[in-house]
């Protein structure tokens, strides 16, 4: 009997769902379209036959953006985790390293990423030091990871903190050394507590690689201007839009159920 | 006798209708009122140009940089000039900056009109409005004198070259079109970006307009030099032309007084003074 009115209550706040719905996003989709100014916002912004000349052309510097992302994916938490972790170690003998993190986290934290990325990709080629790349690419992926990897650590370095005292005690009293405590007792737990932050700053780091366009890299944003520019249609920036979002919106989902399943493990293995 | 008489009334009342109709007309030569000028600003004129100017275009006298108002440079002095024969004084011009690409597109603008060396064509004439053509362009190509591009004397030769060029600009179609090179053609928001990439090298030659390219070539980086005059992709010249509102009935105004700056030799002598660089310059041939 009662699971009968369950059925017939969830069929019920279905409908109303489905009714609700229709109203909100019906009703708002009619006010759009039905406004005057609409016909020439779809003109300009989602014109069919600019989305399909642009296509090709966006989508091959969307490949470069991925290609850069994942360049960064593998630097940023080797460089965040080596300045959370000197930063970290205790002694006065490592003074001058915390030092130097701190300075680190502090500068690439307050420089704004866009200067870095200008600095760095046209201010150290032209100092014409041999040895050094000039590659405009090169430069930026430093940049990015200079930057991000400075937040990452930060990052990294309150995970650390929120593992309890204790562990590290016992992890000492058990004859470990600072390294071996580190390494085994108290990172895996610390890196565990963060992953939420962590994957929130990859998100934002697949976007931050646009920023790459200015140094004249034909990434998906630079291709979508030139577009622009030749025919005055904005339906590029729409076709580089939708590229952004196809990997930005899976990947935010996956987060989510990450770390729901991440805190349901927790909860179920936490002694009561 | 009645019906002559009334089919000249007629006719001469038609006359006078349509003469007085003519004010209401906003984009015919004859209507736009030119003594009360329909700007921005009643007795202002607002001149639009790039967010830094560079010789010779404006400021180009000994301490002047990036000042339009000393009135030096190519455009600064052509600004004063129009001005004066629209009958404004030197101190009604006012000037606001503004970038390069963004403005070639369709909406209201807060200016007179917008003069950083728009060439005028076809495509931006659809979204905005352009003067008559004050000066001829010709493409141009710069490279380092030991640099893959240096003794290039043909567009085959400058096909292996990484070229750069600023976005929005008609250098940049031409580079992509007509020199066509292997590689893609590395895109910059604007000139000094371009200019900061060749120093970096990061690209081996850039397409400038002449004039620009003399002065990048004699001021800014030394060790560049003009690889040559790109040749023309059409019959038609390039022609830079003022950047106006659609639709603005200013147009007819300032095509007047351009007319009357050119025909009484004060646009050859404008040209004369700043744009006149001497020597000669190797062509690129097809």
């Amino acid at each position: 009997m009662r699971r009968a009115l369950g059925d017939i209550d969830g069929v019920r706040s279905a409908l109303i769902a489905t009714v609700s719905a229709v109203v909100v996003f019906g009703g708002g989709a009619l006010v759009v379209v039905r406004s005057p100014n609409w016909p020439r916002v779809r003109q300009q912004f989602f014109n069919g036959d600019d989305f399909v000349e642009a296509w090709p052309q966006v989508l091959d510097g969307f490949w470069l953006n991925l290609e850069l992302f994942a360049y960064a994916m593998l630097l940023i938490p080797v460089v965040a985790l080596a300045v959370a972790v000197l930063r970290s170690l205790r002694g006065p003998a490592f003074w001058p390293v915390r030092l130097v993190a701190v300075v680190y986290t502090d500068v690439f934290r307050g420089i704004p990423l866009i200067l870095l990325i200008l600095l760095l990709g046209f201010g150290v080629p032209a100092l014409d030091i041999s040895g050094l790349p000039r590659s405009s690419t090169f430069w930026g992926i430093i940049a990015l990871t200079l930057s991000y990897s400075a937040y990452t650590a930060e990052i990294y370095r309150s995970g650390i903190d929120a593992v309890p005292e204790s562990q590290t005690a016992s992890a000492r009293a058990l004859g470990l050394t600072q390294w071996q405590s580190l390494r085994f007792a108290i990172l895996p737990q610390a890196i565990r507590n963060v992953v939420p932050a962590l994957m929130n700053t990859v998100v934002s780091l697949q976007k931050d690689v646009a920023l790459i366009s200015v140094l004249g890299v034909r990434d998906a944003v630079r291709e979508a201007q030139i577009y622009t520019t030749r025919t005055f249609n904005y339906t590029s920036f729409v076709v580089a839009t939708l590229l952004f979002l196809a990997i930005s919106i899976p990947l935010t989902r996956f987060v989510d159920w990450f770390i729901a399943r991440d805190r349901a493990v927790r909860s179920q293995t936490m002694v009561g | 006798m009645k019906a002559r008489t009334l089919i000249v009334a007629v006719a001469a009342l038609a006359t006078v209708a349509t003469a007085c109709g003519d004010d209401s007309d906003a984009t015919s030569d004859a209507g736009t009122d030119c003594n009360t000028l329909p700007t921005v600003q009643e007795g202002v004129l607002t001149v639009a140009t790039g967010e830094t100017v560079f010789p010779p275009w404006m400021g180009a006298g000994e301490d002047d940089f990036d000042d339009p108002t000393t009135g030096t440079g190519y455009e600064g002095a052509l600004v004063y000039a129009l001005a004066a024969e629209l009958g404004f004084d030197a101190g009604d011009v006012t000037f606001v900056r503004t970038g390069f690409d963004e403005v070639i597109a369709p909406g209201e603008k807060d200016w007179d009109f917008n003069i950083q060396q728009y060439s005028i064509t076809a495509a931006r004439d659809e979204v905005v409005d352009f003067s008559d053509g004050y000066y001829q362009v010709e493409q141009a190509i710069i490279g380092r004198a030991d640099g893959p591009a240096a003794g290039a004397s043909t567009l085959d030769d400058l096909r292996s070259v990484r070229v750069g060029a600023a976005l929005g600009t008609t250098s940049l179609d031409y580079a992509e079109s007509v020199i066509a090179p292997d590689s893609d053609v590395q895109v910059y928001d604007d000139n000094a970006a371009a200019k900061a990439a060749f120093d970096a090298g990061q690209v081996d030659a850039i397409v400038f307009d002449l004039p620009t390219a003399y002065y990048i070539t004699a001021v800014e980086i030394t060790d560049a030099s003009i690889i040559g005059v790109l040749p023309r992709s059409d019959d038609a010249p390039e022609e830079l032309g003022m950047l106006f509102e659609e639709g603005n009935p200013l147009v007819s105004c300032v095509n007047s007084a351009l007319t009357a700056l050119r025909d009484g030799g004060t646009l050859a002598a404008i040209e004369d003074e700043w744009l006149n660089q001497g020597g000669s310059i190797p062509s690129i041939t097809d």
